[in-house]
């Protein structure tokens, strides 16, 4: 009796390794370069950190599917930001993903919390094989769950808003000094301020404006990456919003894990000037 | 005329950066181990003839390098047709290759200029 239980369970153990194993052949997404899928940035989406590129963040090639998880914080002078994502790769064509952003002001005890929903689409290219840029459009609808902060500095909107991009990635094989090389730009219309954060319009613009965002890195070896970024934003609440620009070091051990540390130089942030600080982000894929 | 061809006398080609025929000839070696032991690879080359292989990928490097060799042997469409090799499965291909050039020490920014030369013939290698 004791003997067959334990034949039945270990068939039954067998069936489940054999299972899990064949879903992993058919799920495991590696099909990409390593550090060719990029990273999350702050609003969730496939990029490099505060720029949605046109990369689609997991490792899947066109016959796969992807899944990842990430956890980023910035940490500047009067203000700290952390995010929660998960995203959603198919077929290295369409980029699903969810955010929350928690905007804390240090010493005030208020906590603004955002969420996210992005969706991206490749319409054309491979970033590292085809002879011109990949390119994807996107979105990324954020709701902005505490929106007293975003009334009280005269946001003409303080519940919802959605921005709209188009990005292009590339890289380069060997370009520079034998080194490959990686370059995105994109331009997004958005009314957010602060991302959002702040609300959507203001008492000086309350029109979609078009933004442009760039990164440029170099890999210095497979796991290795240092670049920088600017993303260009809008001052639709008259408090001097400044452009956002971070230099990154990137560290991808493998196709499952990366890490990027960042300074990030905020600018003025809700009439605070000097918001510097460290970026911190590790991304993982769960298949 | 007289310059261009000084210019072009002074300038190692990326064959003789890579050490000519002797580191070549490893990395395809270690290739051809690196899919020996891969399941997902071995199926593509159950009915291939490797000596064939390994000569013609010999020649086929040195060609792409820019060293003296001429690539005799089919072309990437001929030699891949009916494959129907998925994208995943070729730049798999290519994780492999790029251990067979670790394996030859051969440092990453050669790696990465030789793989930069590979990167046209992908459209006569996949999905055909």
């Amino acid at each position: 009796m004791r003997i067959l239980q334990k034949r039945t369970l270990q068939r039954a153990l067998g069936t489940a390794v054999l299972a899990v194993s064949m879903m992993g052949q058919a799920w495991a997404a590696d099909g990409k370069l390593i550090a060719t899928a990029g990273l999350t940035q702050v609003e969730g989406s496939g990029g490099g950190g505060i720029v949605p590129w046109a990369t689609i963040s997991g490792y899947d090639s066109r016959d796969q599917i992807s899944a990842g998880a990430t956890v980023t914080r910035v940490d500047v002078s009067d203000f700290r930001l952390s995010m929660l994502g998960a995203s959603l790769s198919l077929y290295d064509k369409v980029e699903l993903s969810i955010a929350q952003q928690r905007f804390e002001i240090k010493g005030a005890g208020v906590d603004i919390k955002q969420n996210i929903v992005g969706l991206k689409y490749r319409l054309y290219g491979d970033v590292v094989y085809d002879t011109w840029p990949q390119v994807s459009v996107g979105l990324q609808h954020k709701k902005l769950e505490d929106g007293d902060v975003a009334g009280a500095v005269g946001a003409k909107n303080n519940s919802s808003g959605t921005d709209f991009y188009v990005a292009a990635t590339k890289v380069h094989l060997g370009a520079i000094a034998g080194y490959n090389a990686v370059w995105n730009l994109t331009a997004r219309a958005t009314k957010a301020n602060e991302m959002g954060i702040l609300g959507f319009g203001g008492v000086e613009n309350n029109d979609y404006q078009v933004m442009l965002e760039a990164s440029a890195g170099i890999l210095f070896s497979r796991h290795l990456a240092v670049g920088l970024e600017y993303r260009q934003k809008p001052d639709n609440l008259g408090l001097g919003e400044d452009d956002w620009m971070d230099y990154f070091i990137s560290y991808i051990p493998s196709k499952d894990f990366n890490l990027t540390l960042a300074w990030a130089k905020l600018g003025t942030i809700a009439g605070a000037p000097g918001q510097d600080g460290l970026y911190l982000s590790l991304n993982g894929q769960l298949w | 005329m007289a310059l261009l061809a000084g210019c072009a006398s002074t300038d190692k080609s990326l064959y003789d950066e890579l050490g000519g025929q002797a580191t070549v000839a490893k990395i395809v070696d270690n290739f051809i181990h690196e899919i020996e032991y891969d399941q997902v690879m071995f199926a593509y080359f159950a009915e291939s003839d490797i000596d064939r292989f390994r000569s013609k990928l010999n020649e086929h490097l040195c060609f792409l390098a820019d060293g003296p060799c001429a690539y005799t042997g089919d072309t990437m469409a001929q030699v891949h047709a009916g494959m129907n090799i998925s994208e995943g499965d070729f730049n798999h291909g290519v994780d492999l290759f790029i251990a067979a050039m670790d394996k030859a020490n051969v440092p990453h920014p050669l790696q990465n200029r030789l793989l930069a030369k590979m990167v046209p013939t992908r459209q006569d290698i996949i999905y055909l």
